[in-house]
């Protein structure tokens, strides 16, 4: 593929749900192969009504969503679902299905892949996250921090053009947070994340974009757009206390 | 299958009744409770004969009597009716034990108890050898409305998310002081369970949102085809054929 196609080029998304409640007011983003992007912002801010925008759950506003150049409309739906793997905020929510292995193996078998191909690309999603040895296990019987890998993995098994994360590291205890974090540094694709939680933004994604009102109101460098007081206040946006952004070296990728 | 974490009434093994395909099972137990329930109640040791056939099975199966037996409780609130039919039925009537019984309502005692002591055994055995995933593949196989399978594999995914959430709720009412001791409680336990429906309902439709993510277009794909030689058929058709003839000696004699 063409290496300037960006991953995601979002242009002028607007959105209003049925009951009039307007959730977005053109949103502009455009994410390039390969990078790691954290989407931050206050709650209702809009950041899950744009996520759902991305695989075209939602649809009907105004503007473009496009995917590796693809647009997101009816007519390729299924690639588009293919390309865009969202990791939801509950595990719960992402596995479905009665064992691992078949969690993740629902999205590549959704597309028509079977046999031996069909049990590869399982065995390397889970071997991407490090649950290989789990397939066989049923989700509920699997803690936390391990539910949320496998939730990774079954949208890793669609070999996805962008991953989307809502709230990658809610719930997690400090070792499956470091766990999840070396995981998704390993993976060679787009990361969007949406996230609360600044100091993960920082160390995962070398820029950040602010998700305010609707709108897009900042893009930079994740370190630059933490240390200016005066943006993160104006967006209800606050450091965990004795978290100093200036006194980590952040990674440039 | 997640050995140690399987439904109680499993009993992992890797007996030959154990390895039989799922649909094979199902269709072996299905039409031996056919011939059971069809065999004539006068013919008492053609169900001493059937009770002798599941003894092999329990056998072959390396199903311990114990454990086949503690499981048949289960039944005891069903026929605890048949137990009346004696006293309450018209007809001729016998003095046992200076007691006055009707003939009539010893035979459908007997019927009853009998057929359905038999019915509930050999269901026991087939979830005995047979894990939950695998009686859905088989049913999946044998051509049961996907629908239905779909529903039952979710209740069999959810049920314990739901429970946990229940105790969750209870544990939270409890901790607010609250105890449920008679009837004017039990507008709070109505409550409960409308917010428990709510939860379960909103739940239903993420989990739906993230079906849809990953391609789902209404049908399930699959994932695990189940297949059954022939002599694997002749093997699980063995009970109830033999079963067969045993109910026609028991109409002819």
């Amino acid at each position: 593929m063409d290496p300037v196609t960006p991953s995601l080029d979002v242009a002028g998304l607007a959105f209003a749900y049925p009951d009039g409640h307007q959730a977005l007011f053109g949103v502009d983003l455009r994410i390039e192969r390969g990078e790691r992007v954290a989407l931050l912002g206050p709650n209702g801010a809009g950041k899950t009504t744009l996520v759902l925008h991305l695989n075209g759950i939602l649809t009907g506003g105004a503007g473009t969503v496009k995917v590796a150049g693809l647009p997101v409309g009816k007519q390729h739906m299924a690639e588009i679902r293919r390309r865009v793997g969202i990791v939801f905020q509950d595990p719960d929510d992402q596995l479905f299905m009665p064992t691992v292995r078949e969690d993740v193996a629902f999205g590549p078998a959704a597309a028509g892949m079977k046999g031996p191909e069909l049990e590869a690309r399982v065995r390397k999603a889970l071997e991407q996250v490090g649950m290989a040895e789990f397939a066989e296990r049923p989700p509920h019987h699997l803690s936390f921090g391990q539910r949320r890998r496998v939730a990774v993995a079954t949208v890793l098994a669609m070999e996805p053009e962008i991953l989307v994360l809502d709230e990658p590291s809610s719930n997690l205890d400090p070792a499956s947070r470091r766990e999840l974090a070396d995981i998704l540094r390993s993976l060679d694709v787009t990361v969007l994340m949406v996230t609360h939680d600044l100091p993960y933004a920082l160390e995962l994604c070398p820029r950040s974009v602010i998700l305010s009102e609707g709108a897009i109101t900042a893009d930079g460098a994740t370190a630059e757009l933490l240390s200016d007081d005066e943006l993160m206040r104006a967006h209800r946006l606050e450091l965990p206390f004795g978290f100093d952004p200036r006194s980590v070296s952040a990674p440039t990728r | 299958m997640g050995a140690g974490h399987a439904h109680r009434l499993y009993r992992h093994g890797h007996s030959p009744v154990h390895r039989l395909p799922p649909h094979t099972k199902l269709a072996a137990v299905f039409a031996f409770v056919v011939v059971v329930v069809s065999t004539p109640r006068e013919a008492m040791w053609a169900f001493g004969l059937y009770a002798v056939l599941l003894g092999v099975v329990a056998y072959v199966a390396r199903v311990p009597s114990g454990f086949l037996l503690k499981r048949l409780l289960i039944e005891v609130p069903f026929v605890a009716f048949a137990v009346l039919l004696p006293f309450v039925a018209q007809g001729e009537r016998v003095d046992v034990l200076g007691l006055s019984l009707s003939v009539n309502g010893l035979w459908g005692a007997w019927n009853v108890l009998a057929k359905g002591t038999l019915g509930v055994a050999a269901s026991v055995l087939l979830a005995a050898t047979t894990e939950l995933r695998e009686l859905l593949l088989g049913l999946q196989r044998l051509k049961l409305p996907p629908l239905l399978v779909q529903i039952a594999s979710f209740m069999i995914r959810y049920g314990d998310v739901i429970t946990d959430e229940m105790r969750r709720m209870k544990i939270a009412r409890e901790s607010r002081g609250f105890e449920a001791s008679g009837i004017r409680h039990w507008g709070v336990l109505a409550k409960s369970a409308g917010a428990l429906f709510i939860r379960s309902y909103e739940r239903g439709e993420r989990v739906h949102l993230a079906m849809l993510s990953r391609g789902y277009a209404g049908t399930m794909p699959v994932i695990d085809e189940v297949t059954a030689t022939r002599a694997q058929w002749s093997s699980a058709l063995a009970l109830p054929c033999t079963a067969l003839v045993v109910c026609l000696l028991g109409w002819t004699l």
